[in-house]
């Protein structure tokens, strides 16, 4: 065991002050301190993406941060990306697609997916899946996920354009 | 009141009902990141376990020393088999009639084995405590090979009593489990030794692993006040559960409850019972703390429920036109240190004798030899029934293997013997009785929609283009028709554990018209919170919106066996339309009496009872539901609810047909797939969407068990495969696009004439992978190559048959 | 799995950092996306009682683009692929990173860290020695360059002091055309056989080429056998037999879960012909 720190993180708009060892990994510090449980825990090799957040508007595998890496860091993770009276739009399109099954990938899912309609808010097919390589999903086969992802980009497009 | 009624079919679309692709319900919580699994429960002064594990695959265990792990800070107490002994909990009975060490009790059989339970403070400590653990260990050799395990001098049980019967039976040998036979030894050997043309093939289906995306993990608590254990866990299974708990702790079963939360996929990897459940109960009841214990992915590939690793020798005989005359099969199978297959207790080979597939096939004989190696125990149904893709995968290579020995096309060669349609229901040679099927429309259709013809034609161009030098890949066409046996079963011959394998159903009806509905099985992903609503809402006239699905609680759920070998929809589906009918039996009187005619004279039609002969005179359910709680109906109880018990008069039989075509690079070994058709027929649809949804994901795992996904050993028994580095997972870029369609051939014996499909696409995909691989090089010379088709395996195809020459 | 418990420094100088360095010699690992050492830590394969993050040492960061091109050590794969000046001038770059592990993984990995600890697996040492890279490091005692060409002594062990900080990487605008070619068994996964290559050309003759390959030995392996074979040649069939067997007298694969070493020697002489081919194309 080493020292407890203390550290600041803002997660989801909201300043967190952690009391945790530098060891603790930030996937911990989200489900155990801050009771964060929608990104999961797959594989704790940096593989399966199911404790994907974003980090200073980097998708990250928070099961291969530090809580001390990520000190003074900005978070948001699946509970800030929508509320129940106003989903995201990859929300409302992954069930609209059935783009989930068990639902344990479809939190670190969608959110890879939000950070990458942000870079990319008009992706072809082969531009989601070489995107969305970073996290796998066991139930769906993907078919559904691509559809969603696509579909979602395709209403925060024309939400967009009618907004402007 | 009765104003002038929507037709017909407006009301039957708005009750969401049987065949519709109703939205799932589960979604919402799922997509916003609040889905409850077994990690997110958090308790007040909750503790951690976690493992001390063997690095070796076979070892004395000569010494555990505990003192400077207790001294960790936050390590509360080290559990080793010294410790378990007492309470008779050191060991525990598998699913399968063998027993299992819960800790190392003097020895280790497998690498990974769990040797000591350290209980912490907090995840941290507890792993901080297993480092410190000093175990000594003295080497011993290692058996990985079941073939030399049968002949090696070297005991690996030497718990079991030497000579004495297996729970199946008399073992040969003391590396030997059981011998399981099905068939006519004798009149298979005559047709073999009699027919035109006779094909012998080894086909070996290689170790793999289910690996859900959430490892196994528990939550145990023990409430010393009142004595009730609360065990929350990955359970596929939870009633079963509470009973093993209750048998091997001596808890009385009203004192355990069992609760699966929500379960990040199972695929069978969450069946059995596993050392970690044991040591969190006896962690909670020792420190009288609630007691959390989650694997880690190594944990999970290493130590928990293998499936597969079936040795199965063929021999198939046909006339020289391409009749099958006789099949036989030999099965080695490779068990792993103990016994701890997930199979009904009658059937320690599952249902491996469905190896006939969908073929008219007279006279056949199987046999298995259980056998035990320095490998992880399991065998379980991994998005199976019960050794039906070993089943499968047997046939659909000796149907390729026989088609190249008669030099026929293999989709005729399939033709001309499937089942006919007029021959079901048909018993099988292996003992089966087919409910129904119609292989040859599926067929037909399958390959006219791919083209078939033109699809070879272009196979043989590419063949003449490879060999002129104009191109170095190679095209592949897989074909399968499969035939699963799903549904498990029939109380009369299946059981587990003595349990006899029905399931269940609970309906209240409340008052303003909506509805509970608790059910035995148990969703790991399947969505059975919208597709069993939709079946009720059919069954008694109540929107689906309006009925609540529970499972998973067995302190709430009626008593089932849970949620594998398809047997959701076959069975607790069924019961679920059973209570749903009782509750329309009861409705009815109701109804009558309301209308002032006899019971006889009303009908059900979609959402209400009618007049016959007057539909305008009707009671709705909804109105109905109301008068049950506030009308004295006479010679009728209050109340509306109903539960069933359903015990299946036969298994469901879904079937497939699958083409996949597929480039092979033939230098690099690399694969694309071009096209894959899965044509599934599961007999009544009752969501389409979440049908589709199912054959993707079973053929993306179908795709990773043919072309990467095993647990391989080294000749030391350690595990190859350990992490998602090496275990091959596909991600999202190395899976195709699946184009899907179906045919819809009811059961007849099932109420709602429904088979089941969630594993078909595993059972026939891995096949239909495995052949178009074989298929891209049947012109050169191929007739047999193992799995999984990884890249250098491909390669090395290729490099046998001189093609890099 | 759980690391071992580590003390964990922020510097936000290099002084401070090599500083730290020097305090606690090899009981010290400096950190910088961590996806290569973090897994490693969890996995209690890798030992490190104090971990100095790199994160905030500012003079690390940045792309210079010019005649010469400087990528600070905590450059990450992402901003690589993302610089729209450095695809223009060396798109090999781009190229490459794109082979890298997936989207999560190039957000937080490093140039730095791809090229200082010694993977055989990472696909930048490689490419860096075919375009013959230096690498700068500094320590309490100043600063040097390190050839990547002679930088790797084995697997994980390179010419770095414990004490010294990889600052940059520099390499010369490549000319001609560059290629890098992997084959491995899915995305994100390391080569079972990558080539990077450099060709110029006159007219139809190569006049300079370069050829590194990763994961085919327990260090990337430049081979100028095979370079050789090329030059002054116009890249014909017999000429890229040659450079094959060239390379194939270099690397020394081992077997693994990617395959025998068979297997790995001939996909070798593959990926290097298909990777000349693309270069020769683009040249």
């Amino acid at each position: 065991m080493s020292k407890q720190q203390q550290y600041r993180i803002k997660v989801n708009g909201q300043e967190e002050t952690i009391t945790a060892e530098p060891r603790e990994l930030l996937i911990y510090t989200l489900r155990e301190h801050l009771n964060l449980t929608g990104p999961h825990i797959g594989c704790e090799t940096s593989h399966c993406g199911a404790c994907t957040v974003t980090m200073n508007r980097k998708s990250v595998k928070a099961c291969t941060v530090f809580i001390a890496q990520a000190d003074g860091a900005e978070i948001t993770t699946i509970e800030g990306l929508g509320d129940p009276d106003v989903l995201h739009p990859l929300q409302e399109a992954f069930r609209e697609h059935h783009g989930l099954q068990c639902g344990y990938c479809t939190p670190g899912m969608i959110t890879r997916a939000a950070r990458l309609l942000e870079e990319n808010p008009d992706p072809t097919d082969e531009d989601i899946r070489f995107g969305m390589a970073g996290n796998l999903c066991r139930c769906t086969g993907y078919q559904n996920i691509v559809k969603s992802i696509k579909a979602a980009a395709r209403t925060m497009n024309e939400t967009r354009e009618a907004a402007e | 009141m009765n104003d002038m009624s929507p037709d017909r079919a407006e009301r039957s679309e708005k009750l969401n009902g049987l065949g519709c692709s109703r939205k799932r319900v589960e979604d919402a919580r799922f997509t916003q990141g609040k889905g409850n699994y077994v990690d997110d429960i958090k308790l007040d002064g909750m503790l951690s376990g976690d493992f001390v594990r063997s690095p070796y695959a076979h070892a004395k265990v000569v010494n555990i020393s505990t003192e400077k792990a207790l001294e960790v800070p936050g390590v509360l107490a080290v559990l080793t088999a010294t410790d378990l002994e007492p309470l008779n909990l050191h060991w525990m009975p598998t699913l399968a009639g063998d027993k299992q060490m819960v800790l190392a009790d003097g020895k280790v059989l497998f690498q990974g084995q769990e040797v000591a339970f350290v209980v912490a403070t907090d995840r941290f400590a507890a792993a901080d405590g297993v480092e410190a653990v000093d175990v000594e260990y003295e080497e011993l050799p290692v058996l990985t090979d079941p073939f030399e395990a049968l002949k090696s001098d070297i005991v690996l049980r030497e718990d079991l009593e030497k000579g004495a019967d297996g729970a199946h039976g008399p073992r040969k040998h003391h590396n030997h489990i059981f011998t399981w036979e099905a068939g006519d030894k004798d009149a298979t050997e005559q047709v073999l030794s009699h027919s035109d043309v006779v094909a012998e093939e080894m086909v070996y289906y290689h170790r793999t692993h289910p690996c859900p995306l959430e490892t196994c993990g528990c939550v145990a608590s023990m409430d010393k006040v009142n004595g009730k254990l609360t065990l929350w866990g990955t359970f596929q299974a939870p009633h079963a559960i509470r009973t093993v708990v209750s048998l091997i702790s001596g808890i009385e079963e009203h004192n355990i409850r069992i609760v699966s939360p929500d379960i990040g996929g199972g695929f069978g990897n969450k069946v059995g019972a596993y050392p970690g459940y044991v040591c969190s109960v006896v962690a909670s009841i020792v420190t009288g703390k609630p007691v959390k214990w989650i694997e880690d992915r190594m944990d999970n590939l290493m130590a928990t429920a293998f499936a597969r690793d079936y040795w199965m020798q063929g021999k198939i005989a046909a006339t020289k036109e391409g009749k099958i005359t006789g099949l036989w099969c030999h099965t080695t199978a490779d068990h792993g240190g103990f016994d701890a297959c997930a199979d009904p207790s009658k059937f320690p080979a599952g249902f491996m004798s469905i190896c006939t597939g969908s073929y008219d096939i007279p006279t056949a004989y199987l046999a298995v030899d259980g056998v035990y190696t320095n490998k992880a125990p399991g065998g379980v149904a991994y998005r199976c029934s019960f050794r039906v893709t070993e089943a499968a995968y047997f046939v659909e290579r000796m149907m390729e293997v026989l088609a190249i020995e008669l030099n026929m096309d293999a989709a005729e060669l399939r033709r001309i013997n499937f089942i006919r349609k007029d021959q079901f229901p048909y018993q099988s040679a292996l003992g089966w009785e087919y409910d129904s099927g119609d292989y040859h429309a599926a067929w037909d259709k399958a390959l006219a929609a791919v083209d078939y013809a033109g699809l070879r034609r272009e196979q043989a161009e590419r063949i003449e283009a490879f060999k002129a030098g104009h191109t170095r890949k190679l095209l592949g066409i897989g074909l399968t028709h499969f035939t699963e046996i799903v549904g498990a079963g029939p109380v009369k011959n299946c059981d587990i554990l003595g349990l006899g394998m029905f399931d269940s159903c609970e309906i209240r009806i409340h008052p303003t018209g909506s509805a509970l509905a608790r059910i035995g099985a148990i969703s790991q992903g399947q969505g059975h919170a919208t597709t069993f609503a939709q079946i009720l809402a059919s069954e008694i006239g109540l929107p689906a919106e309006s009925i609540t699905v529970e499972q998973g609680d067995t302190d709430t759920a009626p008593y089932g066996l849970g949620t594998y070998g398809s047997r959701s929809t076959p069975v607790s589906g069924a019961a679920t339309a059973l209570a749903g009918r009782k509750i329309r039996a009861k409705a009815q009187m109701i109804a009558a009496y309301l209308l002032e005619v006899h019971d006889d004279d009303v009908e059900f039609d979609v959402d209400r009872f009618v007049v016959k002969g007057a539909p305008e005179r009707f009671k709705t359910m909804k109105e109905i539901a109301f008068a049950a709680y506030n009308q004295a109906v006479p010679g009728i109880e209050p109340g509306l609810e109903a539960v069933s018990y359903y015990d299946p008069p036969n298994m469901t039989y879904p079937f497939g047909a699958y083409i996949c075509v597929m480039e092979i690079d033939v230098d690099t070994g690399e694969h694309d797939i071009r096209q894959f058709y899965a044509l599934d027929d599961c007999g009544t649809r009752i969501n389409p969407m979440i049908i589709e949804g199912q054959v993707h994901g079973g053929l993306t795992e179908a795709l990773a068990i043919a072309m990467g996904q095993e647990i391989a050993y080294d000749d030391m028994g350690n595990v190859k495969t350990g992490t998602l580095m090496d275990f091959f997972l596909p991600t999202v870029c190395e899976t195709p696009h699946y184009t899907t369609d179906y045919t819809t051939t009811p059961s007849p014996h099932h109420p709602i004439g429904a088979k089941g499909v969630g594993e078909s696409p595993n059972v026939g995909g891995v096949p239909a992978f495995s052949n178009a691989v074989h298929d891209a090089f049947r012109a050169f010379g191929l007739r047999q190559s193992h799995m999984p088709h990884d890249q250098w395996r491909v390669w090395k195809i290729a490099n046998d048959l001189g093609l890099h020459n | 799995m759980i690391p071992a418990a580590f003390e964990y420094y922020r510097p936000r100088d290099i002084s401070s950092a090599v500083s730290l360095l020097d305090q606690f010699g090899d009981e010290a690992r400096v950190i910088a996306g961590g996806h290569s050492l973090i897994p490693m830590m969890k996995l209690r394969m890798a030992d490190v009682p104090h971990l100095v993050d790199l994160q905030d040492l500012d003079e690390l960061s940045g792309i210079e683009v010019g005649d010469t091109i400087k990528i600070g050590a905590m450059t990450t794969q992402y901003e690589m692929i993302n610089d729209d000046d450095l695809a223009d001038v060396a798109p090999i770059l781009r190229e490459a990173a794109l082979q890298i592990a997936d989207p999560q993984v190039r957000y937080m990995g490093t140039i730095g860290g791809n090229v200082a600890n010694g993977d055989p697996g990472n696909d930048l040492p490689g490419l860096m020695q075919c375009l013959d890279a230096v690498y700068s490091v500094v320590s309490s005692d100043g600063k040097r360059t390190i050839p990547a060409r002679e930088f790797y002594k084995a697997a994980f062990s390179t010419a770095r002091k414990d004490t010294e900080i990889l600052t940059s990487v520099s390499f010369c605008a490549p000319k001609g055309g560059c290629a890098y070619v992997k084959q491995k068994r899915k995305i994100g996964d390391y080569a079972t056989a990558a080539a990077a290559v450099q060709i110029e050309r006159q007219g139809d003759r190569c006049t300079a080429a370069s050829i590194a390959m990763t994961n085919l030995s327990d260090i990337p392996v430049w081979s100028e056998a095979a370079a050789s074979a090329l030059l002054d040649t116009g890249v014909d069939e017999g000429a890229v037999k040659s450079a094959v067997s060239g390379m194939l007298g270099d690397i020394d694969p081992a077997e693994d879960n990617r395959g025998p070493v068979a297997f790995k020697r001939h996909v070798a002489g593959v990926i290097l012909t298909r990777a000349i081919s693309s270069a020769w194309a683009r040249a």
